[in-house]
């Protein structure tokens, strides 16, 4: 009787300290879940800020402003334009294409 | 067996009271212990529970950001970003005069400034500067100034700038629309910030979630029904016939007559969304859809289409424009120059008035109210955007004779540069009407009949006779697309009456003719330069912009790609007026 008595005492002393032990962990892990969804919150946040940049940047009136002035770009007219038709669908269109060159 | 001898404590004969007060004290520390026991677990245990949960236990702000105002194609048109705001106690600032100048070079504001600001020492919170950049609020975070706080708040960008001003609109500082799109879609693009409790460790990091207070909404994205390229390209254009013709102002819209979508919508004058300062109401003013205006000859197109639909007419039939008047009650009606006899074709293709009127006085009022009605005049356009307006059409029992020939040729009636738009999808369509729409759609829209679709068919071939080398408006032409539309150049009305040197230029017109997918229509507000046709003024950036929204677009042309065949200098047929 004792003995299982005494059995039973180191069973519940193991199972607080594995309780002590599992909570311990459930909080370090809470902590990394934490700070991982504070960096995803960071990077979305910075993600936004570059598509922001990006689309800034990428602003035609930027593009087209640099094509003309700095590079000398300029859209070609039509003497220098062929259309091409989608090869089998059409053979009509093709008709449109014969442009000088 | 040793006999130690008895201590002679225990020898000693104590009174009794002295035992008995012992156990007397310690009983009453017991009881004193539980009665304290007692008042701390059962009468203050709620205050001591807070104080010690306030010890580990915090609320955590979880922000939410506006959402997203995109393009169709994910091209970002207004975002929002988080940015700082430095505030101070002015009571609490002790800082030296080089640390002040130091937060005045991490500002980037004058020492004089701040320092001014802090001075004002009645006042517990001040801010210094709002909105800064995430680098500039490192800085100030670094100097450790003590009464300098910040304060994360959000601001929002417009990337495009000012060439999609006038559809997105703008938010406050405090981030609730105000204007256009960010006015009309608030509540889709709105977020909540969220809160919730956690318990912190020592070290300060979370390590329980308790529970949540309330959860954060993140504001929904919206993709717009616009494409940027089409955008900026209709912005650029108007902007450059604006200032060639010197004119008060200008609109253009892009509709895709499969959808009812609004490709591009730009007006000027207009302003910068990132730079509100000094905005004035000019600048502010979405034209295309707040301001009405009589249409003038582009409304010529409906008044043929129903005296087809009721079977009067055919588009070869004859009518006597010769000698160029009419006239109605005490009112004439005139041509700018006399075409003698035209089919309805030609009345069309070189916008007779009197060839319209003859058209029209054949027609019942009512017939033409309800046309008109049906093609969305004189009623607000389905359109979720704020401030759209309806024009104006009369009741048709009030219209005497005169006016029913005027408003067959556009005066009389109102309408906005919107609502014509949208009218000439039952010509681009087949004769049926679809709503305009802000929001990207991702389906063709089903269209409400109007006219009969070989009507629309009739109609459509007039107003490529008018888009052509002999109609009114010979630069609307563009390289590779057959297209099709109707000039309008108006008095301005001034008062009670007409202005006389002031003009509205105006074309509305889709291409490509052989399967319509796009519907440009483009307002010039008093033109001062010289030139004042809608054909002169207005076609030209009709011109640019359908061609260059089909080729980005990427729709195979339906002509041949050769230059535009133009009328000699003279040889123009003028529109009347």
């Amino acid at each position: 009787m004792t003995r299982l008595n005494l059995g039973l005492l180191l069973l519940l002393v193991l199972c607080a300290l594995a309780t002590v032990t599992a909570s311990h962990q459930g909080r370090k892990l809470f902590n990394q879940l934490d700070r991982a969804q504070a960096e995803q919150k960071r990077i979305e946040v910075e993600w936004g800020q570059l598509r922001l940049e990006q689309s800034t940047w990428a602003k035609h009136a930027l593009v087209e402003g640099i094509a003309r002035r700095q590079l000398s770009m300029r859209a070609p007219d039509e003497r220098h334009l062929q259309f091409v038709a989608p090869a089998p669908a059409a053979p009509a269109a093709a008709a449109g294409s014969a442009i000088g060159r | 067996m040793m006999h130690s001898a008895p201590s002679p404590v225990l020898q000693l004969r104590l009174p009794l009271w002295r035992s008995r007060m012992m156990l007397a004290i310690v009983f009453a520390g017991f009881a004193g212990m539980a009665a304290r026991a007692i008042y701390l677990q059962a009468f203050n245990t709620d205050f001591l529970q807070q104080k010690g949960e306030s010890r580990y236990s915090r609320v955590i702000e979880i922000s939410a950001h506006r959402g997203r105002i995109t393009d169709r194609n994910g091209e970002i048109f207004a975002s929002s970003t988080p940015v700082k705001s430095v505030w101070a106690i002015p009571d609490d600032v002790k800082a030296s005069r080089e640390q002040l100048r130091e937060l005045a070079k991490a500002l980037e504001m004058p020492l004089a400034e701040v320092e001014k600001r802090l001075a004002d020492q009645d006042r517990d919170f001040v801010y210094l500067k709002r909105q800064l950049s995430p680098e500039q609020a490192e800085r100030v975070t670094l100097l450790n100034l003590s009464g300098i706080h910040q304060q994360r708040e959000y601001r929002r960008y417009y990337p495009a700038g000012e060439v999609a001003a006038h559809v997105l609109g703008f938010t406050g500082v405090d981030e609730v629309g105000q204007e256009g799109i960010e006015l009309a879609f608030q509540s889709d693009l709105a977020g909540h910030a969220g809160s919730r409790r956690v318990i912190k460790d020592r070290r300060g990091n979370v390590i329980e979630d308790v529970a949540s207070i309330l959860t954060p909404r993140d504001g929904r994205d919206l993709a717009l029904s616009l494409d940027s390229k089409i955008q900026y390209l209709a912005y650029r254009e108007l902007k450059a016939a604006v200032e060639q013709h010197r004119a008060r102002a200008g609109g253009i819209v892009v509709l895709d007559a499969g959808t009812g979508e609004v490709l591009a919508l730009a007006n000027l004058p207009v302003f910068n969304p990132n730079n509100r300062a000094n905005l004035t109401g000019a600048q502010l003013r979405n034209r295309v859809l707040t301001d009405t205006f009589e249409p003038g000859s582009t409304m010529k197109p409906f008044t043929a289409a129903l005296a087809l639909e009721l079977g009067l007419v055919k588009p070869g039939t004859v009518i006597q424009t010769a000698p160029g008047k009419l006239t109605i009650g005490r009112a004439t009606i005139s041509d700018a120059h006399p075409h003698g006899a035209l089919t309805v074709n030609e009345v069309i293709q070189k916008s007779s008035n009197v060839g319209t009127a003859k058209l029209a006085l054949q027609l019942e009022r009512q017939d033409m109210w309800d046309l008109f009605h049906r093609a969305g005049f004189g009623v607000v356009p389905q359109v979720r955007f704020p401030g759209a307006v309806s024009g104006k059409l009369r009741p048709a029992r009030t219209w005497l004779p005169i006016e029913q020939a005027t408003m067959s040729y556009g005066y009389g009636l109102s309408t906005s540069l919107l609502q014509l738009a949208r009218a000439y999808t039952v010509f681009a369509r087949n004769g049926d009407i679809v709503d305009a729409s802000f929001v990207k759609a991702g389906a063709p829209a089903f269209g409400t009949q109007v006219v009969h679709p070989e009507v629309a068919l009739a109609v459509r071939h007039m107003l490529e006779l008018a888009a052509g080398p002999g109609g009114t408006a010979p630069r609307a032409q563009t390289m590779g697309y057959r297209v099709a539309g109707k000039t309008g150049t108006a008095h301005k009305q001034e008062g009670a009456g007409y202005a006389d040197k002031k003009y509205r230029a105006s074309f509305v017109g889709f291409a490509p003719v052989s399967n319509p997918r796009l519907v440009v229509a483009v307002m010039i507000d008093e033109p001062t330069a010289g030139k004042y046709f809608g054909g002169e003024v207005a076609a030209p950036v009709f011109s640019s912009v359908i061609g260059g929204a089909l080729r980005i677009m990427g729709v195979a042309p339906d002509a041949p790609m050769r230059p535009i065949v133009l009328p000699a200098d003279g040889a123009e047929v003028r529109e009347s007026m």
